[in-house]
């Protein structure tokens, strides 16, 4: 009898040893197999990005040269003190991409949007309109630039277009030579050639909503407008935030066109952090002073980010 | 991770090292050709200039085979990448044996210690142009097989009918004369009378504008100390030529418009131009006999235009100077600077090479531009903050240019100046 | 009901000259500076110049000739650089996605210790401009060991200048590849994982025979965003690439910008560069819009 007890007791005992067992084998296994499938990505990552990011976070606290037959020394606070308080384009560039990023943002998302509703729907022909809409995302920002400082020239392209349609009653100016429409000029450009991006993903999302809801909403009576607000915007959510993200980053990191077409002028209008810290570090090789400027940066971008995670977190 | 795998990995991390150490590190004897020959590198900034290159190449070629102990090999670059890529060499540590420079930058390159005193033969050094040799604290760092001159092109015909007198070297227009000549040719019905080339970017700033402030009085440092921009750059002269520069874009006399190039005076758009020699046999072939090459004019302390251009140095750890030092020696022959002037419309550094040459020679058409640089061409200050002065006085002059305060943005730009010079510890004046 | 249907219908076809009114305008307004730049390489400097102000520029009209792409052979080994640069960017584009996939297959299906701080790390490097670690990028890639084939043996060197692997080691690592993987990966049920280990599968083998089939728009995403910045790399290979043999395509620009810039070769050049992505892309046109169509939600 006690036998005959004890077995079945014993046994199920000794089955979640095992189990037991197996299961911390499983997880010793899936501990290496997680950590070596990420390895190759992770060791490069480190070598070639956090490296970097922490030499440039060392030298931000010295007077390095890039040039100098002088050790660099420490400096302590003494670059981020020069930033805030000695060197207005520090500031001007700092306002410009703010400016840059805050007009980017709704702007290229919304008119991405638009022109996904537009490609979304059933006619004949849609697909070659998506493709041509998508073209300039696939050309280089270089070639795009050298192009576009062409246009904006003051007897440009873009100037005896306006003076055709408008009849020679608007003139246009040289608008990458204004301070007051250079940077307009540049955000422009930029929406022109990264909106087509943003077009297929929102268009993704649009994919996804059911055509039954449009259906039921349709019934409803809800006009074109109605079931946008009511149906379409609902379904797009996830898609936002992906599209907020990807615009902000890129936005925040302006920097080949004004290299290309402004070199930051007129009268410091386009110049941004990247293209200063740039400047600074490596043109004018005050490497130490360059690298605050890109470690500023670096802080300005994360404290973004988190705003947004923690924004659309919110929203969910 | 187990110790299983931690074993694993730090074994293989050793066998890696022991493997690494076991076949030994590579390039210890220096390099050297197939036929053991030492290697010498060479960069120019000619990619994309086939003609210069040709030059190079047909020098290159004959040293090799003049003797059996060197082998040059030349590397070149465009010339808009030239600068990014050799800072960025220097910062490795990697430069080449022989390096070509814009002449303006070889004392930043000497004070910062990538570039050794050359050490060539004083005949060679002594008979180049004084713009052709650069140098730091008295030493001769680097020399040059040419100089460059800008002048003002313009069409006879033009000036004639406009009751313009036309200048000379002797007698250049003064500042007034030339306003004066400006308004005349826009009443005429050019729409911006002068290209001044303000659509370039880069050096030419400093190379074509920072002469004119020197005739005015002013200039780009205080060259007796070399420690500060103060007065100089922000003094009553400079402030005048800086308003003048100013006005002479809200006037309308020149615009930063139109395509770098000479197009526009080709084209008979605008009546003058400010630019180098290098448009001008696209001038003559453009305007014919019509064409005059003549002085720019005087802002007080006589015309004057820049001087010094690309000019050649040995690296501070080039393996051998002694050959690269036989390889510049060899290479600053008379019919090599000729042939360099021919491909290229730039005034040789040699008289023996000048009276050779086909544009420069009694000959030559392009003959006036030797005066000018003989009569105006002034360097750059030749200091180790070069860079940074040239860099900040572009910056200032494209602002003035689009409309900002004279005086205050040339004093913000002498504050940048001086507290760089200030953070370099003088830059070792 | 019958005049009711034929409103709707005279109602739908408003619209719909309404969209391609709308739609037509809008392709003109992304395709003329492409237009542009191919018609302009076919025309002589002096005529770019004179045509920029007018519809000219549009037409391949006056002196129309192919001498500018004769220029740009002359000038530049054309040849060479576009081998270049598809080699960099086929290696950058490739190693990506497996190195790429499999670390964005551990972060979001895995559980290991570590795996949120990874996480946060490659969040945190989503956005670290290149430009801003240029600097000490170059001189760290410098010290790095490399091993050299020399006298018949291999040896070790130090500096990895001057080479391709300097082109493409540092790029193949992405965080935001990572990040849109992880994301990607997190949306396929987890059964299908649970289900093979019973039947005694690896990680690997999940990974290999289960997840990568599943995920063809997240890897045609990640391709094309990897695929661009690699064939456009100017900064960095001018930093540190010496030799002629080794520059890539957008490098040859800086060829025509001398003295007095070559428009009608720059432009011939840039199309020459543009049409074998504008190639890659309209081939596979139908799998990049539908698949960056198809991860973009999974944001």
């Amino acid at each position: 009898m006690t036998l005959t007890h004890t077995a079945p007791t014993e046994r199920p005992a000794a089955g979640r040893q095992q189990s037991r067992r197996r299961r911390a084998a499983a997880g010793r296994r899936e501990q290496r197999a997680g950590l070596t499938m990420a390895a190759p990505a992770l060791i490069l990552l480190l070598l070639f990005l956090v490296v970097p990011v922490l030499l440039a976070f060392g030298l931000s606290f010295t007077n390095a040269r890039l040039i100098s037959p002088n050790p660099p020394r420490f400096v302590g606070l003494d670059n981020f003190v020069r930033a805030f308080t000695a060197d207005p384009t520090f500031l001007r560039s700092t306002l410009n991409t703010f400016v840059f990023a805050a007009v980017i943002v709704p702007v290229q998302a919304g008119l991405g949007l638009a022109l996904a509703v537009l490609v979304n729907q059933k006619i004949r022909g849609v697909t070659a309109f998506r493709v041509i809409f998508f073209v300039p995302v696939v050309t280089s920002i270089v070639v795009v630039s050298i192009l576009w400082k062409f246009m904006y020239q003051d007897d440009g392209l873009i100037n005896s277009f306006i003076n055709t349609v408008t009849f020679g009653a608007w003139q246009g100016t040289a608008w990458l030579n204004n301070p007051s429409t250079a940077l307009g000029a540049i955000i422009v450009l930029s929406i022109w050639q990264a909106v087509g991006f943003h077009m297929l993903i929102w268009l993704s999302g649009l994919q996804t909503i059911p055509e039954e809801l449009y259906e039921a909403a349709r019934m409803d009576g809800a006009s074109p407008w109605q079931q946008f607000t009511n149906v379409t915007w609902p379904g797009l959510r996830s898609t936002m935030v992906f599209v907020l993200v990807t615009i902000t980053i890129a936005a925040l990191g302006l920097f080949v066109q004004v290299d290309v077409m402004t070199q930051g002028g007129p009268v410091n209008s386009t110049t941004t952090l990247v293209y200063h810290a740039v400047r600074k570090g490596y043109r004018e090789q005050e490497t130490g002073y360059g690298a605050t400027i890109s470690l500023i940066f670096f802080v300005i971008v994360l404290v973004i980010a988190l705003i947004q995670r923690r924004l659309t977190r919110d929203e969910d | 991770m187990n110790r299983g795998s931690l074993a694993k990995i730090l074994s293989v991390s050793a066998l890696g090292a022991l493997a690494l150490t076991a076949c030994g590190q590579a390039g210890q004897g220096g390099t050297t050709s197939d036929d053991g020959r030492v290697q010498l590198t060479m960069w120019t900034h000619s990619a994309g200039n086939p003609a210069e290159l040709e030059v190079y190449e047909q020098i290159v070629k004959d040293f090799n085979a003049s003797q059996d102990e060197y082998e040059v090999v030349e590397e070149s670059f465009p010339q808009g990448a030239y600068n990014d890529a050799i800072v960025a060499a220097a910062a490795a540590d990697d430069l080449p044996c022989l390096l070509d420079m814009d002449g303006p930058i070889v004392p930043n390159w000497a004070w910062a210690g990538y570039i050794q005193p050359l050490d060539l033969p004083t005949e060679i050094t002594d008979s180049l142009l004084p713009t052709a040799v650069g140098s730091y604290q008295d030493e001769i760092y680097s020399a040059g097989y040419w100089d460059a001159a800008l002048g003002v092109i313009a069409r006879r015909s033009v000036l004639e009918d406009n009751n313009i007198r036309i200048p000379t070297v002797d007698e250049p227009w003064t500042i007034d004369e030339f306003d004066d000549a400006l308004g005349t040719l826009k009443e005429a019905g050019y729409d911006t009378p002068l290209d001044i080339g303000a659509e370039d970017a880069g050096e030419w700033w400093s190379y074509a504008y920072s002469p004119m402030l020197q005739s005015a009085g002013g200039d780009l440092i205080d060259r007796d100390t070399m420690l500060s921009a103060e007065g100089a750059l922000n003094g009553p002269e400079a402030v005048e030529f800086f308003t003048w520069f100013q006005d002479a874009f809200a006037k309308g006399w020149t615009s930063n418009g139109g395509t770098i190039g000479n197009e526009e005076f080709n084209n008979d758009e605008v009546a003058l131009s400010y630019t180098g020699m290098w448009n001008a046999l696209d001038a003559v072939k453009a305007a014919g006999d019509d064409v005059l090459f003549l002085p720019p004019p005087d802002f007080g302390d006589g015309p004057k235009i820049g001087g010094a251009s690309w000019q050649w140095g040995i690296s501070s750890t080039c393996e051998s100077p002694e050959g690269a030092r036989a390889y510049l020696e060899f290479s600053f022959q008379d019919e090599y600077i000729t042939a360099f002037s021919d491909k290229q419309v730039v005034i040789p550094a040699t008289e023996a090479a000048t009276a050779a040459s086909e544009h420069f020679g009694p000959e030559g058409k392009l003959k006036p531009f030797v005066e000018l640089s003989q009569e105006f061409a002034v360097p750059r200050p030749e200091t180790p903050a070069y860079p940074v002065i040239s860099s900040t006085f572009e910056k200032a002059a494209k602002d003035i240019m689009n409309g900002a305060d004279v005086q205050s943005t040339l004093d913000g730009a002498v504050q940048e100046i001086d507290t760089n010079i200030a953070s370099n510890d003088g830059y070792g004046f | 009901m019958s005049t009711d249907l034929r409103g709707e219908k005279q109602l739908r076809r408003r619209r719909r000259i309404w969209t391609y009114t709308a739609m037509t305008a809008l392709a003109a307004f992304f395709l003329f500076p492409l237009v542009f730049m191919f018609v302009s390489s076919l025309k002589p400097d002096g005529q770019i110049l004179s045509d920029v102000s007018s519809l000219r520029a549009f037409l391949p009209v006056g002196d129309i000739s192919l001498d500018n792409y004769a220029g740009v052979f002359d000038r530049v080994p054309v040849a060479r650089f576009l081998f270049n640069s598809v080699l960099v960017t086929v290696l950058v584009v490739g190693l990506g996605l497996v190195v790429n996939s499999m670390a964005g297959f551990a972060l979001s299906r895995l559980r290991w210790r570590g795996r949120g701080l990874v996480l946060a790390l490659v969040i945190a490097t989503l956005i670290v401009p290149f430009e801003t670690i240029a600097v000490p990028m170059v001189y760290w890639v410098s010290q790095l060991p490399t091993l050299v084939w020399e006298d018949g043996l291999l040896k070790y060197d130090f500096g990895w200048l001057n080479s391709y692997h300097v082109q493409i080691v540092p790029f193949i690592a992405n965080a935001f590849s990572i990040f849109l993987f992880t994301q990607y990966f997190s949306t396929i049920p987890k059964s299908l994982d649970e289900a093979a280990r019973i039947d005694g599968a690896g990680w690997f083998t999940i990974y290999r025979r289960i997840i990568v089939p599943l995920a063809g728009p997240a890897f045609a995403t990640v391709a094309i965003l990897t695929f661009l910045p690699a064939w456009n790399q100017y900064l960095w290979p001018l930093m540190v690439v010496q030799q002629e043999e080794l520059r890539p395509v957008m490098v040859g620009m800086q060829y025509f910008f001398q003295l007095n810039t070559a428009w009608g070769e720059v432009m011939a050049y840039t199309s020459l560069i543009t049409l074998p992505v504008l190639v890659v892309f309209l081939s596979f046109q139908r799998a990049f819009v539908s698949s960056v169509a198809a991860s973009g939600v999974k944001g």
